[in-house]
């Protein structure tokens, strides 16, 4: 099947490639870019291990065609570090208050947890777990992960952070 | 879990994707936010051999509204129902159902016109653009055509779309004025399909039904409109005999299939309560907001 040209941008920096049309966002980040951090939990858009944001949302990169992301803003766990390469801080968070285990589904929960304090700067607990219920955690049981969040909210909302930041 | 091969295809206008969907026949399917379909493919049980991707046709996405109705264009997602308080202000059980459908990452994805052409009971906005009185816009080589909602659901992914029609968006007539709503679903976590839900869209007038109108999910092999249940309701007082009476009614017009979500039997009860929660909560004068 002939391939299709694909451009977009990857964590601030373009991306052109030749694709299958059937070759799937995550496949193509992990794949063609060579981005592993976005995971492939259970292909089925359930877990949301492959969460990345796309055009400032969150979505489950199994469940897309990479060819459906022309054009598009793409961010993965491989962005969210600062510029100066010191932890974003929802990576802080996940670290200090062990909102992981295992760590697989910790990308995804990054990611759409970095979408979800766009969202809401001042989440609650439920706000937090509602935000977070498309992503599976098999090992923590959420409350740890609800606290990293938790964390990076008071984190980035404090004013010494956000000047910064700027 | 990958999928077989396919061609690409983007227009720009709904005249291009109808035009690709005549030439390309039945082996090419259009593409919205493809959370039914792209699922369906990985597990090869859809094998398209082309796919065309509405989301390049920028007039397919947007709420607008008439002098009567809500127009909501085919490929506006279920993030966007839910983010607009222009629509919430107008018909707030969409933002109310749309809340309860999957979770974000699938409802920024998941569109409105997949939802409701895709023809799987299990989908929630189907009952509801029942409940709502709704039409599907849908365009076509022979022509645009407008089908009722209540006319639109054959079976498990058959509906009465035509070879080479699309649909194109959905006109929702404005409920009344202080109406009240409710959207109730049983799911068994978060993202399920219901086990069984019911939306009920209803005014009162001196404390009688005025109007109403219930649509039930994934009880049966389509959407169901409560057309019975809405008559013995209508003039009551939503006393507990009447209620108990269209309850029977509605629960009789299901036929779940017994599976991972319950016994049929269950799942036929579950719908009776879902109903009555609806009934209540439509009602109530809280829930007049």
């Amino acid at each position: 099947m002939a391939k299709t040209h694909v451009t977009m941008t990857v964590n601030g920096q373009s991306a052109e490639e030749l694709v299958e049309p059937r070759t799937l966002l995550v496949h193509f980040l992990r794949e063609t870019l060579g981005l592993t951090g976005t995971h492939i939990g259970c292909e089925t858009s359930h877990c949301g291990a492959c969460t990345v944001d796309f055009n400032g949302e969150s979505v489950k990169s199994c469940t897309m065609f990479a060819v459906q992301a022309e054009g598009a803003q793409v961010l993965t766990i491989e962005g969210m570090a600062n510029p100066d390469g010191t932890l974003h801080a929802l990576q802080e968070g996940f670290r200090e208050m062990h909102g992981l285990q295992c760590g697989f589904c910790t990308p995804g929960m990054i990611v759409r947890a970095y979408r979800l304090l766009q969202e809401i700067p001042n989440p609650t607990d439920d706000e937090i777990r509602m935000g977070i219920s498309g992503n599976l955690c098999r090992c923590t049981g959420y409350q740890n992960i609800v606290a990293a969040i938790q964390f990076a909210a008071a984190r980035l909302n404090t004013p010494a952070q956000q000047e910064q930041a700027a | 879990m990958i999928p077989a091969a396919f061609a690409y295809h983007r227009p720009t206008s709904v005249s291009a994707a109808i035009a690709l969907l005549a030439d390309l026949g039945e082996d090419a399917r259009p593409l919205a936010g493809g959370h039914s379909l792209i699922p369906m493919m990985k597990l090869r049980l859809a094998v398209p051999q082309a796919l065309i991707d509405l989301a390049g046709i920028a007039e397919l996405r947007g709420i607008r509204r008439d002098a009567d109705a809500v127009v909501i264009g085919a490929t506006t997602t279920m993030a966007d129902l839910i983010a607009s308080d222009e629509l919430a202000s107008i018909i707030p059980i969409i933002r109310e159902t749309a809340l309860v459908i999957a979770d974000p990452q699938v409802r920024a994805r998941g569109t409105i016109g997949g939802n409701v052409a895709n023809g799987d009971p299990g989908n929630d906005m189907p009952a509801l653009m029942q409940c709502l009185g709704a039409s599907y816009l849908i365009a076509g080589s022979a022509g645009s055509r407008e089908v009722a909602a209540r006319a639109f659901y054959q079976g498990t992914y058959l509906t009465s779309l035509r070879p080479g029609e699309v649909v194109t968006g959905v006109r929702i007539p404005l409920p009344p004025a202080g109406h009240g709503w409710a959207y109730e679903k049983l799911k068994r976590k978060v993202g399920d399909y219901a086990t069984a839900a019911a939306g009920v869209v209803m005014a009162m007038q001196n404390g009688r039904v005025a109007q109403i109108a219930i649509g039930l999910t994934n009880v049966g092999d389509t959407p169901l409109f409560a057309e019975a249940a809405g008559t013995i309701l209508t003039g009551s007082s939503l006393d507990a005999t009447t209620v108990d009476r269209a309850v029977a009614a509605a629960e009789a017009i299901t036929a779940p299939a017994s599976d991972g979500r319950g016994p049929a039997e269950y799942r036929t009860k579950m719908a009776g309560v879902m109903l009555r929660r609806a009934l209540a909560r439509a009602a109530s004068p809280a829930a007049a907001r």
